[in-house]
């Protein structure tokens, strides 16, 4: 008697079915939620109240280059052979940019997480993910001005004016994912340590410096000296950055070697990143 | 009936929440410890974690079914890290829990509520962070604003609410689902004498029609004593008292 009543009573008020979460791909696609609002959050409070929007992530890599080019090659006067400066600056500005700024924010993540992962049980994963996959999606937008540049010089030091239809710009989703994996594993790594020691912010903004120096971003590397040549191919983002040069600019497809090693370097990075991060992610709460 | 040691397959058949020895230890030494150089020199000195706070020690409960269970004690006494627990926020140094069901955790509400966003997005955000997913918050959006009675500033930046009304969006959200347990840890305290009334009536209705399993905290012993069937009692950490909520109370009453 009571049990049909009961049951009567909650058919007219139709309860929402609550959601579950038995399977992992259901687990995924609720991750995949946050990841997707989180993200969706940064944007609108990047651009809220800003009258052109999205459409300063266009812009800015371009007044930046126009301010790069006008001090490196009239200033410094740095030349390449046969490639126009601007988009040898661009392309490299932009990729660096992603891994710059997704390591300065997933560092910060977690903390910025801290009283969230303190009220909800949450994968605390999908913040420093987050913040990769902000700087990917701005990337997006950022690469229009890429390719508008690139038609602008509409250019192809072997075949002249066939570039952007070229068969090798195919590659450059590959390179994307590379440094996506780099940028994850830098960003797992960062945040957890930056939990524990805060002093990983202030070092990593100088360390971020010196790598931008470090890299050819806005001088050829014939400039260095010969004896530091060589080491250069440590550096991972010297690696991505020749990468999609090497599609964009000289119009080659990347060789198996390149596509090998700029995976070994991101998977390495990737593993060391995730395994620090999941060791240590119980102790989070207790230290944010 | 005497209380064999039922095995987990049975267990999880008549129990909603299972909190098996635990214990929460938080190092005392580790909360002012955050730089490197400190952590060397400590390090060295071999001074490293050395203090450890028992904020939780070996504490077992079961909570059946559609049960309506009351957690007293006095203010620092674990009751809020053992609710943490059991919502999966904290990891427990010792033992485990085991949870059947899904969790409505009310204890401190409105997880990831961004100020510079609106009221509609919030809502989106802190749904998501809750696990609902779109479609289920798309569905529910209406019931969300109609309780919490924000029609007129939907699509107003939450900094401009007054704490009051974000702690009502926060408590409509939170309570939009029929989840098999709900932890409420005094957010009963939230918004007008109105609005309390409304989240009693609402909390009441799920015990009632829907057999919501209830972990309850709260300082007003009347409350717990009024709402809940069982209760257990900590103070410092460890359990003092555990069994029929009239018996607790009244025990923890005359403690004082």
């Amino acid at each position: 008697m009571s049990s049909a009543a009961d049951t009567a009573n909650t058919d007219k008020k139709a309860p929402p079915a609550a959601p579950r979460y038995d399977t992992l791909a259901s687990r995924f696609k609720k991750d995949w939620y946050i990841l997707s609002s989180l993200v969706g959050k940064d944007f609108k409070r990047k651009y809220r109240r800003s009258v052109l929007g999205v459409v300063w992530s266009i812009l800015n890599p371009v007044l930046q280059m126009i301010v790069l080019s006008v001090v490196f090659s009239y200033v410094f006067r740095f030349q390449l052979e046969g490639v126009p400066f601007a988009l040898y600056l661009i392309l490299g500005q932009t990729l660096f940019s992603i891994m710059a700024s997704s390591s300065s924010m997933g560092l910060m993540s977690m903390m910025e997480a801290a009283p969230l992962i303190k009220k909800v049980r949450v994968n605390k994963y999908i913040f420093p993910l987050s913040k990769v996959l902000f700087e990917f999606v701005n990337f997006g937008f950022s690469f229009i001005a890429v390719i508008a540049v690139a038609l602008y010089y509409n250019f192809n030091p072997a075949e002249g004016w066939t570039l952007v239809a070229s068969f090798n710009l195919l590659s450059i989703p590959l390179v994307l994912i590379y440094l996506a994996i780099f940028c994850s594993g830098l960003s797992f790594l960062l945040s957890a340590l930056t939990v524990f020691f805060r002093d990983v912010i202030h070092l990593w903004s100088v360390f971020v410096l010196m790598w931008t120096y470090a890299t050819p971003l806005f001088y050829p590397l014939a400039v260095l000296p010969p004896e530091f040549q060589p080491f250069m191919k440590f550096n991972p983002m010297y690696q991505f950055i020749t990468y999609m040069r090497d599609i964009i600019l000289y119009g080659q497809v990347p060789s198996l070697r390149q596509n090998l090693v700029c995976l070994a370097m991101a998977l390495l990075t990737f593993a060391i990143g995730f395994l620090v991060f999941r060791f240590a992610q119980r102790k989070f709460i207790l230290y944010v | 009936m005497s209380k064999p040691k039922t095995n987990t397959q049975e267990m999880e058949t008549d129990y909603a929440i299972l909190v098996d020895d635990v214990t929460m230890i938080f190092n005392i030494a580790s909360e002012n410890l955050t730089s490197l150089k400190e952590y060397f020199i400590k390090l060295i000195r071999r001074e490293l974690f050395f203090k450890e706070f028992l904020a939780v020690d070996s504490v077992s409960l079961k909570v059946k079914r559609g049960d309506v269970y009351g957690i007293v004690g006095t203010n620092g006494s674990g009751k809020s890290t053992l609710l943490k627990m059991v919502a999966g926020v904290l990891e427990p140094s010792r033992g485990s829990v085991q949870i059947d069901g899904i969790i409505a955790p009310l204890i401190e509400l409105g997880a990831g509520f961004d100020a510079e966003l609106t009221a509609r997005e919030n809502i989106y955000l802190n749904g998501s962070l809750l696990g609902y997913s779109k479609d289920f918050i798309h569905a529910h959006f209406d019931e969300i604003v109609d309780f919490a009675e924000l029609w007129d500033f939907l699509d107003m930046p939450l900094k401009n609410y007054s704490s009051g009304m974000v702690a009502r969006i926060a408590f409509a959200i939170a309570t939009v689902i029929v989840p098999d347990i709900l932890i409420v840890d005094e957010t009963l305290s939230v918004g007008d004498m109105f609005f309390q009334e409304k989240c009693e009536n609402r909390i009441n209705a799920l015990i009632n029609d829907h057999h919501t399993t209830v972990l309850f905290v709260s300082h007003s012993i009347d409350q717990v004593e009024r709402l809940c069937k069982n209760a257990i009692w900590i103070e410092k950490g460890k359990m003092r008292m555990q069994g029929d909520a009239k018996t607790v109370c009244e025990a923890y009453r005359n403690s004082q």
